[in-house]
């Protein structure tokens, strides 16, 4: 990486933790998709050879909570499916960050009825709103940059 | 056979009984009461000429200030819902629909359960966002909405902002033990 000429053979290197902790973290990042809708299917996009969010370090893609840090929530979210959102949320562990994807996710989209959440800030926290419906890819792209902003000046001192 | 047809050997058949029978641009319906109902769908399914072997779809109409917009005049129906029936004959290649009148305060149907068993989660879907229920239906719960959801969110007069949120937990929802009929 041309590191090691600047380094001249020292077998250290100084830094603060928060620094590369979360250089690790931001670059690390393990989504679990959660897809109820079109902009699942827009998802697929982001993730394939195309657009490659691999670029970004969240290609790993989990489908269990255990394992993922990064909660995408992509779709409608209804009622009925309310308290499955928020259980998945709950069973993700520390640190972790949370996107919504697209108008529905945001602010319940054109369903503004009787069967739809009107957005997922109602019951869990929510670090990136991605606007569109469904986003372009890019704007996915673009939410995962801006988490990896967010990521880079937190601490590890004071988790969530 | 055209629909035209089918709808004139059914009032052929019920006389009086049909309330109502009309044509729009091809396509026929007749509205009977719910008493009608099983004996006439259970002809038009197995009449070889007629046979209706398909269910395509049953859903709930609320007339609850209904007008009609070709300037007919006021809705003549002493009835405030209706249930309707859309059957197709894969064999026969033609469709037509049947209607129930469905008056208040008495909001029960017989199920068509038996003859088509699509019905059974149509007409749970009836029930669920109408609020008619289907007598001797298996399982006549709530389909689409939560179990938590009180009153019927298709009906006219739902309030159109109110929200009904789900409190239960998730292993409520999941570990159902009702059967899945």
């Amino acid at each position: 990486m041309g590191l090691e000429n600047e380094l001249e053979g020292m077998p250290v290197l100084a830094t603060r933790l928060d620094e590369v902790i979360n250089w690790g973290r931001k670059y690390a990042l393990w989504p679990l998709p959660y897809g109820t809708a079109c902009c699942a299917i827009e998802f697929m996009g982001v993730v394939s050879s195309r657009f490659d969010v691999s670029r970004f370090g969240a290609e790993l893609v989990r489908f269990s909570p255990r394992q993922a840090d990064l909660l995408l929530v992509m779709g409608t979210i209804t009622q009925k499916m309310a308290p499955v959102l928020k259980q998945i949320y709950d069973q993700m562990p520390n640190p972790k960050w949370v996107v919504s994807m697209g108008a529905c996710a945001s602010s319940g989209g054109f369903y503004d009825n009787y069967s739809v959440v009107q957005g997922i800030d109602e019951l869990i926290p929510v670090d990136v709103y991605v606007a569109g419906c469904p986003p372009r890819p890019e704007n996915v792209i673009g939410a995962i940059v801006k988490i990896q902003e967010k990521i880079s000046h937190e601490s590890i001192r004071n988790w969530r | 056979m055209t629909e035209r047809e089918i709808m004139a050997r059914v009032q052929a058949k019920l006389g009086a009984k049909v309330l109502q029978a009309y044509e729009f641009r091809g396509q026929c319906a007749v509205t009977i009461a719910p008493s009608e109902l099983r004996p006439l769908l259970t002809w038009l399914r197995d009449d070889s000429d007629i046979q209706t072997d398909w269910l395509l779809d049953v859903g709930g109409v609320d007339y609850l200030g209904y007008s009609p917009t070709d300037g007919s005049g006021d809705d003549d129906r002493e009835w405030r819902y209706e249930v309707a029936y859309q059957l197709y004959s894969m064999r026969h290649n033609h469709r037509f629909r049947v209607k129930v009148a469905v008056a208040e305060p008495n909001l029960v149907v017989p199920s068509v359960w038996d003859l088509w068993g699509i019905a059974n989660w149509m007409e749970r879907e009836v029930w669920d966002l109408y609020g008619i229920r289907f007598e001797g239906h298996p399982n006549l719960r709530r389909i689409l909405c939560h179990d938590e959801f009180v009153g019927h969110a298709l009906r006219k007069d739902y309030p159109i902002n109110k929200r009904q949120k789900l409190t239960s937990p998730v292993e409520n929802i999941l570990c159902e033990k009702a059967e899945w009929a």
